[in-house]
């Protein structure tokens, strides 16, 4: 069915007096290839229903058939903007599945190369959000920073992007040597750098307008449509994964969990849940994930990176599930084993998959102009969505 | 307020449903329950209203092929925002003919994720308000995680195999010697052919 028909027929738009848009796949600020197609009357939508699966590329078909340690490189590809936390995910639901205990040290890393990842990933999210409603300052200061936290990660395990760096049983590479030192100089500059971001952005008159009180998701859609992380403590409610089904090294250290406070002021119109909290959450979890990098740097355990890990890898049959707190929200990894080398069924579960379903029900009412700001405030990744 | 735990929730699910709910799985990593195809509508009402469990978030839905048991089994997680506490179900659907009561009406996360497993196992999820494949396209043909699931051999004539690349480079080298040896005289071509040939191709 052509995709514009599908409007009339299915949600009986009027062909005659609306306007039919077609959003992408190619658009600029769809951040990877989606498409929406837009029902509109002037310049008022009635409904934007999203078209996915343009990045599918069966990764958990993928997942049946090579080894358990040979699709760690793949879980890679499911986010590349924060890619550690799908390897950490992967690894924790087949640790689980082996009743493997990893030491320490590399929960240590693991936390530390996630939490920075999760830095050089909302200061993507945060940056392109900006540019995409106009303001095309910010953009690189953000990606300048993200590329000391490239740098930094490069050094750790000698990949920008994909980094392959957690793997069953613990880490890749210990921390090399003066390391922690470089990671606390960047983190001091950094600190400062979260200061000028809000003078140059998140404080502007004009960016805060623009966002206040614009698609407001309540606490109680956020929960029933299935939206994790940040987008979930935007609307305010108070869950992190990270402190409220600990894992890893994260019942060591202290954060705070930003939650939505309608930052934008209720004298602008601003809300609870609006674009602007999901911003400025995103801001707020920086800060966050700073301290705690600096907590684990100061904490470091010393001892092994991997835990003795057999040759080959073949869980007993059954099945477990890993939950971690993604940069996108919560990471699910539904792992199946059926006693062989390689998985019966793998399923990863992502947070930007939902959170494009709630952009068919938010779209109602808005402009055309302000589905640009809701689906960067969503922080949705292409291949995220299809994996 | 604290949570249940596996054996309390499923404990109170067996008071209220009796033979829908399955057994509670030997404790093999994640222990889940088996519900009863026709019930699994009222027991997830039960499951999100009852203020004891209020599993407000349907935190996954997908499922899993089992070609020998002639069986795809659908599994829930669902999660509890307000007692922090999780449970995991699935029902047990006939292969060949696959249904089962949509969960959106419930929960609207249900609503991408039903439609995932649409797509990719061919369940039919009744009283689904939008049941469409979502990853793959709409014309495509055959259900690709079910386990015997087979390429149909490309698609709108895009084919899906592709030349190994060694055999390309191969090719060429094979190419270019037998353009060698055809412009040159037989009795030369012996001599001259180890020093210049094209480097010969290995493994």
């Amino acid at each position: 069915m052509a995709l514009d028909q599908l409007l009339v027929t299915k949600f009986g738009a009027d062909a005659e007096h609306e306007m039919i848009l077609n959003m992408g796949p190619q658009h600029p600020s769809t951040h990877g290839v989606i498409n929406f197609i837009v029902q509109a009357d002037g310049e008022v939508m009635k409904r934007a229903v999203p078209q996915v699966g343009y990045l599918h590329r069966a990764i958990e078909k993928i997942g049946e058939i090579v080894t358990y340690p040979g699709f760690m490189p793949y879980t890679d590809r499911i986010d590349y903007l924060a890619a550690m936390f799908a390897n950490e995910g992967y690894a924790l639901a087949v640790e689980k599945l082996l009743a493997l205990q990893i030491p320490p040290r590399a929960q240590y890393l693991r936390a530390i190369s996630c939490e920075l990842n999760r830095i050089a990933s909302h200061l993507v999210s945060l940056g392109t959000m900006a540019m995409d409603i106009g303001a095309v300052t910010p953009f690189p200061y953000a990606l300048r920073e993200r590329e000391s936290i490239n740098d930094l990660l490069e050094a750790l395990c000698g990949a920008r992007l994909t980094y392959n760096y957690h793997r069953i049983g613990g880490v890749a590479f210990d921390m090399p040597e003066d390391w922690a030192l470089l990671c606390r100089k960047w983190l001091d500059h950094f600190e400062k750098i979260l200061d000028e971001w809000d003078r140059l952005i998140s404080f502007n008159e004009i960016f805060v307008e623009r966002l206040a009180g614009m698609a407001t998701i309540p606490a109680q859609m956020a929960i029933n449509y299935g939206l994790v992380g940040p987008n979930l403590r935007a609307s305010g409610v108070d869950f992190d994964l990270r402190r409220d089904v600990p894992y890893g090294a994260y019942p060591d250290f202290k954060f705070k969990i930003p939650l939505g406070k309608a930052y934008a002021g209720t004298h602008r119109g601003g809300a609870v849940g609006d674009c602007y909290d999901r911003f400025y959450c995103r801001v707020l979890e920086c800060r966050e994930s700073l301290l705690i990098v600096r907590q684990a740097l100061d904490k470091f355990p010393s001892g092994e990176f991997m835990a003795k890990v057999p040759r080959k890898i073949k869980p007993e049959a059954g099945e477990a599930q890993s939950r971690i707190e993604a940069a996108r929200g919560e990471m699910a990894y539904y792992v199946v084993s059926d006693g062989g080398e390689r998985a019966y069924r793998v399923r990863a579960r992502t947070g930007s998959f939902l959170a494009m379903g709630i952009i068919e029900e938010v779209s109602r009412g808005l402009m055309i102009a302000d589905l640009v700001a809701l689906i960067a405030s969503l922080d949705v990744v292409a291949p995220e969505i299809d994996r | 307020m604290p949570g249940l735990t596996v054996e309390q929730i499923h404990q109170r699910l067996v008071e209220k449903f009796g033979d829908a709910v399955g057994p509670l799985s030997p404790p093999k990593k994640d222990p889940f329950c088996v519900f009863a195809v026709p019930r699994v509508r009222a027991i997830c009402q039960f499951l999100k209203d009852d203020p004891a469990l209020y599993f407000d978030f349907l935190e996954d839905l997908t499922a899993t092929d089992h070609p020998k048991e002639n069986l795809i089994r659908v599994v829930y997680h669902f999660y509890s925002y307000r007692h922090r506490h999780l449970f995991i179900a699935k029902v047990e659907l006939n292969r060949t003919d696959p249904q089962v009561d949509s969960l959106e009406p419930l929960w609207k996360a249900a609503n991408w994720m039903e439609r995932e497993v649409f797509d990719l196992f061919g369940v039919v999820f009744r009283d689904h308000s939008d049941l469409r494949r979502i990853l793959m396209p709409d014309d495509w043909v055959g259900n690709p995680l079910r386990k015997d699931y087979t390429e149909a051999g490309g698609y709108q004539g895009i084919s899906n195999v592709r030349d190994n690349p060694l055999d390309l480079y191969l090719n060429m080298d094979r190419q270019v010697r037998a353009e060698q040896v055809a412009a040159q005289p037989p009795a030369t071509a012996t001599a001259a052919a180890p020093p210049t040939g094209a480097p010969k191709a290995e493994g």
